[in-house]
């Protein structure tokens, strides 16, 4: 199992390294003079010098690259040409926003998907089974940034149960951050009940055809045992899979929301940089997300060997 | 052994009726069915697909579909308790219990993400109030009772670690642990070879014997209703056609049908042999051999030999059979001859030229040579294509215009006693016989020197196995074509090849004419196919014992 790990960190260097490339190239093959991109239209001819010396444009470009990268793992990921604060500065505070509302989005759906999607297809073709699926196409269809208005109208503004936006660090205590966080949590997760419990539902209508399911009910044993221990492992592969990609995607997804509640989160200085054009921000964040991408798959592919004693490692 | 004495009736079916749907008009899968199985019995109900002979044993455990199979009359008793009315949770406390039951697939009836020791303690834990460990007892004497070796191994393993025959005995020990009163098998030697068949139908024998267990045991295949069966009940549409101790449905059916289905079981004495021609070969294989290997990115690589050194030849107008059992290697020869899979070594000649290194594209031609028929005809034809484009396609690749190839295809489906209308519907209209029949036409659309059968027959009834199997042979006379026919079934082989290879792991063990090979092989492992083989000692079609038949020639 260690051995199995070890050999899929290893693998995920080679993937960083085409990501890093891409995310040093995408600077350089954008059309025109990248210092004078960085400069903006208005640069003296002195200014467009300074700052080519300082990128090191001046030198070849593979040792360009390495520079980069060798700045990139002492944990150097440049200077915002906005701001001038160093970029590792800028997204740290960012994170707390982010990864809380992500993870506390998973958990909440888990716990409310996982099971609805289990008794839809149980209950396959009855009224549950539609009022979860129509529940579950509303979750799909309704715009995020209406579901965060109407939960701030209701609980903000008219039941004054939670402040209407912002953020506290979970440092500052866990009731200030809890209650600042609930709603963009619930906001978020529509989307990922709808998602998970779909796929719960699909998955686990095809393992109760199985012969395995019938093998357990001429056991004997109850209809709990049945559906949890023999059919949910069974179906719980693909629905690892959308929680682990939906989980990647909230980290760096939910600008709507961050908007909505004024969150402080990456997502918002994602944006922010896209619309200042700060590139060595955006570069800072791809390689960001993409870690994290290639990190919950990592994750993903080690639940499923957990899971299923089949799959080898 | 059989005692019509009503006190020891365990399973008591009297006027069952299982409607489709809950409607009182709905269509009977099971129309007015009764029967008994008494106590130390073993009751084979026989049927095709279709009669209802599974419907049958779910219904009796309260596992079929509920809504769709909806028992709406008679009544199933279960050493007198009435099984129709009673609540789920009756149900549950009685299987197990007192009825337990095993499947035809044992790679998919167990839970492949939980150890088998686990699964069988999963009975135990649900009706008993031992403690783990002598639950762990129970479980580790009840795996050495199924003649499991190393049981504290296998006690921990995935069933994914077990071969089919392993883990049938494993669904044996699940089903027996508390010594049911009734045990329903439902074709659980259908998907074994027949060495392993052997084993598991001696295993349920001597276990019955020891348990007085009652035994339904549901089949399809009369040579296992020969070895296991006290009594024979024989289904139909939903409906008993007879029923009766084993030796007088055997020697006397009473009712046609009965007769139809004795008489499609195919002898294992082969055929009369035909004449040896010497016309020319048309396909030769030369030490062929296909090696697999399994690359890995840090480990070693592994290397598997699924053919090795195999060298046939076939004559226009023959029949050469290759037989083997599941893993010999004889699907694996079938693709690497008709180049679905490129051979590792070795060479194979076609109508005299070598096509085992050409490349895709210089094999084109070549191609229409040779045809093959798959064994599942719900999957080779592609359900949105109809019948006639799915027979012409082959020659309009060819360069046929498409009206003429469409002309053609009506001709075929002819050939193979298919109406002319057929060419315009779709696969799903037809049985799995016609399906085959189709496949053949499209086989035969390239006018092939050469047709290749992958277990062609296997997965069709007996009585439409046996057309198929006469059609090949009417096609064979007619068009002169050979005939390469994978099959593990010995019965089969005995009355379609002229010639015979029988394969074991990857090799050619022995090889001759049919008459010879499997009247008198010469190889140990010949000798133990042809005696594990169900049935052996009946001659089904003249309704007596083989050993009466030689007696009566003498």
């Amino acid at each position: 199992m260690l051995g199995y790990l070890l050999r899929r960190i290893l693998a995920a260097i080679p993937v960083m390294g085409v990501v890093a490339l891409f995310v040093f190239l995408l600077l350089r093959l954008t059309p025109g003079d990248p210092a004078a991109i960085l400069a903006g239209d208005n640069a003296t001819p002195e200014q467009l010098d300074r700052i080519r010396t300082s990128l090191g444009l001046n030198e070849p470009i593979y040792i360009q690259f390495y520079t980069w990268v060798a700045k990139l793992l002492h944990g150097d990921l440049g200077v915002s040409l906005i701001s001038n604060k160093p970029i590792l500065e800028m997204i740290g505070p960012r994170l707390e926003p982010s990864i809380s509302v992500a993870l506390a989005t998973i958990i909440l759906s888990i716990l409310v998907a996982v099971p609805l999607g289990v008794i839809a297809a149980w209950k396959h073709g009855t009224w549950i089974d539609r009022f979860v699926m129509g529940l579950s196409v509303l979750g799909f269809s309704v715009p995020v940034f209406v579901i965060g208005y109407v939960l701030i109208q209701v609980f903000a503004i008219d039941l004054r149960w939670v402040p209407v936006q912002g953020f506290k660090s979970i440092s500052a205590g866990f009731g200030p951050f809890f209650e600042r966080i609930i709603l963009p949590t619930c906001t978020l997760s529509f989307i990922y009940v709808a998602l998970i419990a779909r796929m719960t539902r699909a998955s686990m209508l095809d393992v109760l055809g199985e012969d395995y399911v019938r093998t357990a009910r001429a056991k004997g044993i109850g209809e709990a045992g049945v559906l949890l221990r023999h059919a949910l492992r069974n179906a719980a592969v693909p629905v690892i899979t959308v929680i682990g990609s939906g989980f990647a995607l909230l980290i760096s997804g939910v600008v709507v929301t961050e908007s909505v509640f004024n969150l402080p989160g990456i997502g918002r200085l994602t944006v922010d940089a896209v619309l200042a054009r700060d590139y060595p921000v955006i570069q800072a964040m791809i390689l960001l997300t993409s870690g994290i991408y290639v990190g919950v798959n990592l994750l993903i592919d080690v639940a499923y060997t957990l899971l299923d004693p089949r799959i080898r490692y | 052994m059989t005692t019509a004495n009503p006190s020891n009736v365990v399973l008591d079916i009297n006027n069952l009726v299982v409607g489709l749907g809950r409607k009182a008009d709905a269509h009977r899968i099971i129309d007015d069915l009764s029967l008994q199985v008494h106590e130390g019995e073993t009751l084979c109900l026989v049927g095709e697909s279709g009669s209802g002979k599974s419907v049958t044993s779910l219904t009796v455990m309260g596992l079929q579909q509920k809504g769709t199979l909806v028992p709406s009359g008679g009544s199933v008793k279960l050493v007198g308790e009435e099984l129709l009315t009673a609540t789920d949770r009756r149900l549950r406390q009685l299987r197990a219990t007192r009825m337990a039951m095993i499947f035809q697939e044992p790679m998919t009836a167990l839970n492949p993400v939980v150890p088998v020791g686990r699964q069988i303690d999963e009975v135990l834990r649900a009706h008993t109030d031992l403690d783990s460990r002598a639950r762990r007892q129970k479980i580790l004497a009840m795996m050495e009772h199924v003649r499991l070796p190393d049981v504290e191994r296998i006690f921990s393993s995935y069933p994914h670690r077990l071969s089919g025959g392993q883990r049938q005995r494993i669904m044996i020990a699940m089903a027996l642990v508390l010594e049911p009163k009734l045990l329903i098998a439902d074709e659980p030697t259908t998907a074994l070879d027949v060495t392993t068949q052997k084993q598991i139908l001696a295993l349920i024998r001597d276990l019955q014997r020891d348990h007085g267990t009652a035994v339904l045991f549901i089949t399809h295949d009369m040579g296992v209703v020969a070895e296991i069966a006290d009594r024979v009940a024989v289904m139909r549409h939903g409906r008993l056609v007879e029923a009766g101790p084993l030796q007088d449905v055997l020697r006397n059916p009473k009712m046609d049908y009965t007769r139809n289905l004795l008489s499609s079981v195919p002898s294992l004495v082969p055929r009369a042999p035909r004449p040896e021609t010497s016309e020319p070969v048309v396909l030769e294989a030369n030490e062929l051999s296909k090696v697999y290997r399994e690359r890995s990115l840090y480990g070693k690589a592994r290397e598997v030999a699924a053919a090795s050194n195999v060298t046939l030849t076939l004559r226009k107008g023959r029949t050469l059979g290759i037989v083997g059992e599941s893993g010999s290697g004889k699907s694996t020869v079938a693709r690497c001859i008709v180049r679905l899979i490129d051979p590792t070594s070795g060479g194979v000649r076609l109508a005299g030229r070598e096509i085992s290194d050409l490349s895709r594209r210089l094999l084109q031609p070549h191609r229409q040579k040779i045809q093959i028929i798959f064994q599942d005809p719900y999957r080779s034809l592609n359900p949105r294509v109809t019948v006639g484009e799915s027979i012409a396609e082959g020659p309009i690749n060819y360069g046929m215009p498409r009206k003429d190839a469409l002309v053609r295809a009506r001709e075929l489906l002819e050939l193979v006693h298919l109406p002319p209308d057929a060419i315009s519907r779709y696969p799903h209209q037809f049985s799995g016989g016609q399906r085959q029949r189709i496949a053949i036409a499209r086989a035969l659309a390239l006018d092939p020197d050469v047709l290749v059968a992958d277990e062609a027959v296997s997965a069709l009834d007996v009585s439409v196995q046996a057309q198929v199997l006469d059609l090949l042979d009417e096609i064979q006379r007619r068009l002169g074509i050979a005939l390469l026919f994978i099959t593990h079934d010995l019965r089969v082989a005995a009355q379609i090849c002229d010639d015979v290879a029988v394969m074991q792991r990857g090799r050619v063990v022995e090889q001759g004419p049919a008459a010879e090979v499997l009247t008198n092989p010469q190889q140990a492992y010949t000798r133990a196919l042809l005696e594990a083989a169900p049935g052996r000692g009946w001659d089904f079609a003249n309704f007596r014992p083989v050993s009466e038949g030689i007696v009566a020639t003498a």
